[in-house]
């Protein structure tokens, strides 16, 4: 508080629990450093034994490469930039299906939760087409769109689309009742209410979706690529395995996971400052 | 400021339909005639009607019979002049304190810069200043619903509709904001129809309570409280609220 800070009788106390936070948090800090000291050691540990097993039981390698073969197939592939351009290509597919997607499914949520006729008229097909594996749709999009980044992209939107809406739908849904009843008892407006109320109050869902959407969009990138096309990782994976080549396919799984570990992560901060209010505190606005 | 209205309930009644299809009858018959500057507290067990009848008066709610009257005209639906607490504060938490204590105007979809420097007086005046900025998820269950008393004053309503709101505070917290409310209205005297299950408190603030009964609503006795104004806390402690109290109960 600020009024605190400039009573001098209240500034020890406040300096003194500084000092107690900032202990602490040294000593959580040391802890979670030890942490992962002894989670690295046994890593290196787990392999050098992967190492010792693949070479002296003579696993050819290709059924099981070594490590050391994985990191060399890394390191060339990323050196030529072979990877480079994969990553490139699969990145399109999934940022242009994500982004497509997410706004589709968002848009549709706001009409369907604010349109009563909108509802009536589409909300059917919503129910009917969730329950479909979108990667069954991958061979007709493959003859509709062709083998370029078309047909990867337009699976990626129908995967993207509906945990997006979904998640929307049930933000919007579950805005308080009582706040509603309080602010039409103001007279609010309702498109207002709509932007000040419900529409905040659905955020914290709506990123819900987009964390599940964001990795789903990988997954389904990778997916449609393996069933023919140009580049990208999920090509290149195929190619590997053709040339029985598994040291290439582990190092572009190793890219594919760290790339998935950062989208979901900067979906997740994205989300967590505009959310800035808290999930868990939402409830806090009850006394 | 806008002049403070008089509210009459004419023989209002209430029934609702039970979930097996049943009638139920939550409000007999009530004829109340609020004066224009008054402080009325509806005091009564759960069940008896009391929320309903405030529910009525807000326009949130249609009476089966009967009608509800600001000055001569019938409530039907919500009316942008009257201001409201309810038992939660229902502030919201992506808004600052200001911008909460201004969101009765801005959901009316009028401009809210005429209303800054009323909304700043009344944050100061329930005791917020230095809070403007500040979220509501820092600031303590009494803070919260001093915003909320903030919020309903925005506007200068004719009317303040009050439903439990210091229900959720602590016994201590409620005393306090009790007493801030009679110093607040001291200053308005805006028409308060105050619905509270309190009686020490409707005894400290009214000028007359509505004593109910439930099943079906009912009012069974209305008591003209007899201390004059400004009133302070020691009234709250003091034997005369006792006997009153008594009489009450």
């Amino acid at each position: 508080m600020t009024t605190m800070e400039t009573n001098p009788a209240t500034a020890n106390s406040t300096e003194a629990r500084r000092a107690r936070l900032s202990r602490r948090r040294r000593a959580a800090m040391i802890g979670r450093l030890r942490d992962f000291g002894i989670w690295l050691a046994s890593a290196v540990v787990l392999l050098i034994v992967w190492q010792y097993l693949v070479v002296t039981l003579e696993i050819s390698p290709a059924v099981f490469p070594t490590p050391v073969a994985v990191w060399d197939s890394l390191y060339v592939n990323m050196m030529d930039g072979t990877f480079v351009r994969d990553l490139w290509f699969t990145m399109k597919e999934v940022m242009i299906g994500f982004f497509g997607g997410a706004t589709l499914g968002f848009l549709l949520a706001l009409l369907i939760s604010e349109f009563r006729p909108v509802r009536v008229l589409l909300y059917p097909y919503v129910i009917a087409f969730q329950s479909v594996p979108k990667t069954a749709l991958a061979p007709m999009f493959l003859i509709w769109f062709g083998f370029g980044i078309e047909s990867k992209v337009a699976l990626v939107v129908s995967t993207v689309f509906f945990p997006v809406l979904v998640n929307t739908l049930a933000g919007i849904e579950r805005t308080d009742p009582d706040q509603l009843d309080l602010l039409r008892a103001y007279c609010g407006k309702r498109a207002r209410v709509f932007m000040r109320v419900k529409l905040p109050s659905a955020l914290p869902s709506v990123f819900a979706g987009l964390e599940l959407g964001v990795v789903l969009a990988l997954i389904m990138a990778v997916v449609s690529e393996f069933l023919g096309a140009v580049g990208g990782l999920g090509y290149r994976i195929m190619i590997f395995n053709t040339n029985l080549d598994m040291a290439g396919q582990f190092a572009a799984i190793i890219v594919l996971s760290i790339v998935g570990y950062i989208l979901h992560f900067i979906v997740r901060q994205i989300g967590e400052r505009v959310v800035f209010w808290g999930r868990a505190k939402q409830g806090a606005t009850k006394v | 400021m806008t002049q403070a209205e008089a509210i009459r309930f004419d023989n209002v009644g209430r029934n609702f339909e039970t979930r097996d299809g049943a009638t139920l009858m939550a409000l007999q018959s009530v004829k109340l005639d609020i004066e224009a500057g008054e402080f009325v507290s509806i005091l009564g067990p759960s069940g008896c009607g009391k929320t309903t009848l405030l529910r009525m008066a807000a326009g949130l709610l249609s009476p089966s019979w009967g009608s509800v009257r600001l000055a001569e005209e019938d409530i039907l639906k919500p009316r942008p002049d009257f201001g409201i607490v309810f038992q939660q504060a229902l502030l919201l938490p992506w808004l600052t304190v200001l911008a909460n204590v201004l969101l009765p105007v801005d959901v009316q979809g009028r401009d809210t810069a005429p209303f800054r420097e009323r909304a700043l007086d009344l944050i100061e005046m329930v005791g917020l200043k230095g809070f403007e900025d500040r979220y509501p998820t820092e600031l303590s269950g009494g803070m919260q619903q001093r915003v909320a008393l903030a919020r309903s004053l925005v506007h200068d309503p004719k009317i303040l509709l009050m439903d439990e709101p210091f229900a959720a505070l602590d016994a201590m917290t409620r005393e306090n904001m009790a007493a801030e409310l009679l110093r607040i209205w001291d200053a308005n005297r805006k028409t308060v129809l105050f619905v509270t299950h309190g009686i020490a408190e409707a005894v400290f603030l009214s000028d007359r309570v509505v004593v109910m009964s439930a099943r079906p609503g009912r009012i069974s006795r209305i008591v003209e409280i007899p201390f004059g104004r400004p009133r302070s806390l020691e009234l709250m402690a003091s034997g005369d609220l006792r006997e009153t109290f008594e009489e009450l109960h």
